[in-house]
């Protein structure tokens, strides 16, 4: 075994890129330091500079209603539910006005497959922020409320997205992604998308001009290959378009689901985080995720690939209904950094940076 | 033949030094602490520890017992005292501690961990029944008792010496002592932050007189709060003078100070970084040290399965009722079972060895 770990340590250490069944031979069989150093090398490879970057965003969770009922949410209310709600546009520009306040440039409005919300809903919404919010970039809908807004709109994938970007949709965020392998989401029930669909949104949106990013949510019923399998799809897409600006692996927040269990361990995420630099050599960053695993596993993996601190997330509803309760100020995001040997930097959707 | 990464490391000839035998400085000390190559100091960290314990990771089954929280010193730092008087104060009766120990007699706890405040209320005696009331309720439990702190407060408040008040609590039944109290050596820090504690002479000198008797100690050192990084070095020089002169100590257990509803809770909390760098800068420096513990109570335990890879060989306990740190606003659970520690252990790729408290395996065929 020593001896197929030197040779794929090699391979990563002459810029070769990792099959998929060498990315499973390190996740099975490195150890955590080996892994750190290998995806580090990478990181620091792609981002010689000495920069962590960090974004100034807002979640707005426009509607909690959704269809789609996955066994891992903890989020969703059936359509009629007492305590479902669709957000009016003053409750949201109420919220952007906030952001702005705060630095913030961006929102990312998700929610969930709504049957009343057709693509005039978004269009109309989409329209009133570029005009009350110039400044404000609209990073939005993720691919399984693309697919349903198109289904339930009778139009094609393609006439959606054109209209959502004519609208002033400008990128779309990667979440939905779960596990892209069919099986485990026939088993977590998430029947939102299958992972063609996920995969040709993106590759849609990617067509048009449109950046997304893309995310894997870890740590439930999946095993290892399945982890490798989703991280090749989103490599190949991305050999193919290159319009993934970033990668985000976080683990599945288990309080209050259907499905229930328990949360992985920070050991299993600075290893996925590792295997998921050192698979997507064609993904320019990756996420640590403070919000699920606190500041100091997300601080400590910036050693393990990640060269990215994800949002200040002024406002987040989904993971936090699922046990994640961590906060951090924006402070404390430059200290954490900081504090590791690294430059903040405030970015946009797209990387540049705005200090 | 050491992998690029290795070799182009700054800390490469560090690296080189330890792994020929050498010691660790006051300034390899200081450049460790300076450096932002986490995994490289949690390499040399790994290596010695490796040397030492290979992979075995212990960890035990304990009873923590904290009789009282009133306590007549102030030190800035801490969460869990209150005066006489004063709302959230408690002070356990012999049968209220009798209760607390009969409540958990069905599990293999394997020691009893007793800390509690400097209390003037309390009579002398009452120190020295806690640890013969344990000893008759768990005859074979370990009981590790009392910080030289207590020490140094019991011998003041009887009149008697350092050693005799030790005598008699040996005589009762205590086994080992803890490592706490020990804080910053520097006098800097002491006079800013625990003006009423020991002196680090004093603290060393009652874990001599410890060691001198048989009996084995642990040593701390509470981070994160006004301490310089030279501070930090020659605390852990001054801990590894002592070992080697008396080689009483067992562990090493850095501890991160908690600023939540302390005086000083405008500080940051300590980082991942630092956390890691602490354990393994311990792992280091304290070569002589039989054990580096990475307390979840207070690390997380996120932070302290980690710490494994980082030098760390010890993870402590399942501690039902800890109640310093949670006071402090750690929010960490309050116990761990034996299957979830193991877990810890084994994903890491460690072994798990359930161990008494001198480190003797136990439970082999459970673990």
């Amino acid at each position: 075994m020593n001896a197929r770990l030197n040779q794929i340590e090699q391979k990563i250490l002459k810029k070769e890129r990792i099959s998929a069944q060498e990315g499973l031979v390190l996740f099975n069989n490195a150890d955590l330091l080996t892994l750190g150093f290998l995806s580090n090398f990478v990181r620091t490879a792609l981002h010689p500079h000495r920069r962590v970057t960090y974004i100034i965003d807002r979640n707005i969770n426009y509607t909690n209603i959704c269809v789609a009922q996955c066994d891992f949410c903890a989020f969703y209310k059936k359509v009629g539910s007492p305590e479902g709600y669709v957000l009016k546009k003053d409750q949201i520009a109420r919220k952007i006005e906030e952001t702005i306040a705060l630095g913030g440039t961006q929102i990312l409005m998700q929610g969930g497959l709504n049957p009343a919300l057709k693509i005039e809903f978004f269009e109309d919404l989409f329209r009133f922020i570029r005009n009350q919010y110039p400044t404000i970039r609209i990073h939005s809908l993720s691919p399984a409320e693309i697919t349903y807004v198109a289904k339930i709109s009778r139009l094609t994938l393609e006439q959606t997205l054109i209209r959502l970007k004519e609208a002033g949709l400008a990128s779309i965020p990667g979440g939905g992604a779960e596990i892209l392998v069919d099986e485990v989401r026939r088993k977590l029930n998430a029947n939102k998308t299958t992972t063609s669909q996920w995969l040709e949104v993106m590759e849609t949106a990617h067509h048009l001009g449109m950046k997304t990013t893309a995310t894997m949510m870890f740590g439930h019923i999946e095993t290892l290959e399945d982890r490798i399998e989703h991280l090749v799809r989103i490599r190949n897409l991305q050999d193919k378009t290159g319009g993934f600006t970033a990668f985000i692996p976080w683990t599945y927040q288990p309080n209050n689901t259907k499905l229930g269990g328990e949360k992985a361990s920070a050991f299993d995420y600075l290893r996925t985080l590792a295997i998921s630099r050192l698979m997507l050599d064609n993904v320019p960053n990756i996420q640590v995720s403070w919000v699920t695993m606190g500041a100091k596993i997300a601080q400590v993996g910036l050693q393990f690939g990640g060269n990215d601190f994800g949002s200040l997330m002024i406002e987040e509803n989904v993971v936090a209904a699922a046990g994640a309760g961590f906060r951090l100020s924006l402070d404390e995001i430059k200290r954490q950094i900081t504090d590791a040997g690294y430059e903040p930097h405030q970015r946009d959707m797209e990387y540049n940076l705005l200090n | 033949m050491d992998p690029l990464y290795i070799k182009n490391s700054s800390l490469i000839d560090l690296y080189d030094k330890i792994k020929s035998g050498e010691r660790a400085g006051f300034e390899d000390g200081l450049r460790l602490f300076h450096s932002n190559d986490l995994l490289m100091i949690g390499k040399i960290a790994d290596h010695l520890r490796r040397e030492r314990n290979g992979k075995d990771t212990y960890f035990t089954l304990n009873q923590h017992i904290n009789p009282t929280n009133i306590c007549r010193n102030s030190c800035l730092f801490c969460a869990f005292y209150r005066k006489e008087g004063q709302q959230g104060g408690y002070r356990l009766s012999l049968d209220q501690i009798r209760r607390k120990l009969l409540d958990r007699i069905q599990e293999d706890i394997h020691e009893i961990h007793i800390v509690g405040g400097l209390d003037d209320g309390l009579p002398y005696d009452y120190y020295i029944d806690v640890i013969r009331l344990v000893r008759e309720i768990r005859p074979k439990a370990h009981i590790k008792a009392y910080t030289a702190v207590e020490i140094a407060y019991l011998a003041e408040r009887s009149g008697k010496s350092w050693g005799s008040v030790l005598d008699e609590l040996i005589d009762a039944g205590l086994n080992t002592m803890p490592g706490g109290g020990a804080e910053m050596f520097s006098s800097r820090v002491k006079r800013k932050l625990f003006m009423d504690k020991l002196t680090a002479e004093e603290w060393l000198k009652i874990h001599a007189l410890a060691h001198e008797r048989g009996v084995h100690t642990n040593a701390t050192m509470l981070y994160g709060h006004i301490e310089t990084y030279e501070e930090r070095v020659m605390h852990l020089l001054r801990l590894r003078e002592a070992q080697d002169q008396s080689g009483g100590f067992l562990a090493y257990i850095p501890l991160a100070f908690h600023p939540e509803n302390t005086k000083l809770h405008k500080l940051p909390k300590a980082t991942g970084f630092d956390d890691l760098k602490n354990i393994a800068i311990g792992r280091i420096i304290l070569d002589n040290f039989p054990h580096i513990k990475a307390y979840w109570v207070m690390l997380g335990k996120k932070m302290a399965q980690i710490a494994l890879s980082f030098g760390a060989d010890d993870i402590d306990g399942s501690v039902v009722e800890e109640k310093i740190y949670h006071m402090a606003g750690s929010d960490s659970e309050q116990m761990l079972t034996r299957k979830q520690l193991i877990g810890l252990i084994t994903e890491s790729g460690f072994i798990p060895v359930e161990r008494d408290a001198l480190y003797n395996s136990v439970n082999r065929e459970v673990a």
